[in-house]
């Protein structure tokens, strides 16, 4: 099998978590101090009154939702070359169901709570 | 399919109907790709009790709320573990791909360490909480906690049991082709692992502690 053929490993779709382009210790480095970074700012978001109290938790979301994309990058290689097409389609539908079971989760029981009796009229209609 | 005929199909002297003209995906391909949906779906398990933890997070029954239990020192240690345990993975990986076996060692003993020290950390906060009368019997909101941080601690715990395996494969099989592409899945699952503990300690232990 001398000829590979079309068989080229640059057509070839890159599997979840290789790293073609830079398979260095620097791109583990930098999303190391990145994530850092952000895990510092997230524990100080929590504990500081420079932020206003009600703004904290969306900061917090933020920061967390920057960290995944970090660990995303340069822990699990992911990219938006053609040969990572068919993991960040995997991802995507990922995502989309992870969203659809808490948003409709919190939504679902946020109108349950909203629509139903209160606990002390519900124990009087049973007596 | 025996090892040899995959063999023929990755070098392409065979060929499935339908895979194209380019003929079936290597194996190191569809073994990743195969893991790495495994990996999605667990994060749908996850988001059933992220879910479930938000819902119930105020129904602590007159019990101690989050405010009064985490104790966001430790959170952070144990943040700083699992982050450093994953960086030390992503050292082990090169180690493997450069086909290095003292550089592996050091790297899996590193990462296996560290992650030692997370679940070690997690221990002793499930065990304070439950010899307080805190555990998940106490309330809706404690049931909830526990079940979705147990559930990542279970996972750290596999993946420790198998780091362990794969280095004593590692030790006996050398690095053949089936051990590197199990170390490559092993890689994707302790980043992943990390990965949830980030929405983990944002949503459940500095929101939680507010």
């Amino acid at each position: 099998m001398a000829d590979p053929g079309p068989l080229s490993s640059a057509a070839r779709d890159l599997a979840p978590g290789a790293n073609a382009r830079d398979p260095g210790v620097a791109n583990y480095l930098i999303g190391l101090g990145l994530a850092v970074i952000l895990t510092g700012a997230s524990f100080w978001a929590a504990g500081t009154h420079l932020i206003w109290s009600q703004a904290v938790p969306i900061a917090l979301a933020v920061l967390a939702i920057a960290q995944m994309g970090v660990h995303l990058v340069f822990f699990l290689h992911l990219s938006s070359a053609p040969d990572n097409t068919n993991n960040i389609l995997a991802l995507a539908f990922g995502i989309l169901i992870v969203f659809l079971v808490v948003a409709g989760s919190l939504w679902i029981m946020a109108n349950l709570n909203a629509n139903m009796l209160p606990m002390s009229e519900l124990m009087r209609m049973q007596r | 399919m025996t090892d040899a005929t995959a063999d023929m199909f990755d070098e392409g002297v065979l060929a499935l109907e339908g895979g194209g003209d380019e003929g079936p995906a290597p194996r190191d391909i569809i073994v990743s790709y195969g893991f790495w949906i495994f990996i999605l779906s667990d994060m749908v398990l996850f988001s059933a009790l992220f879910a479930s933890y938000a819902v119930l997070a105020g129904r602590t029954a007159g019990g101690p709320s989050g405010a009064q239990l985490f104790d966001l020192r430790r959170v952070f240690a144990e943040t700083a573990c699992l982050l450093l345990s994953s960086f030390c993975c992503g050292l082990m990986s090169l180690s493997i791909e450069a086909r290095r076996v003292r550089a592996t060692y050091i790297g899996a003993a590193l990462t296996f360490a560290l992650g030692a020290v997370f679940l070690a950390l997690e221990f002793s906060e499930f065990a304070g909480m439950a010899l307080a009368g805190d555990g998940p019997a106490r309330s809706a909101f404690l049931s909830a906690f526990f079940t979705l941080v147990g559930t990542h601690g279970a996972h750290v715990t596999c993946g420790l049991i198998w780091l362990t395996v794969m280095m004593a494969q590692v030790a006996t099989l050398g690095f053949r082709d089936k051990v590197v592409r199990r170390l490559r899945c092993f890689a994707l699952f302790w980043h992943a692992l990390d990965i949830v503990w980030v929405a983990l300690f944002t949503v459940v232990y500095l929101i939680g502690a507010r």
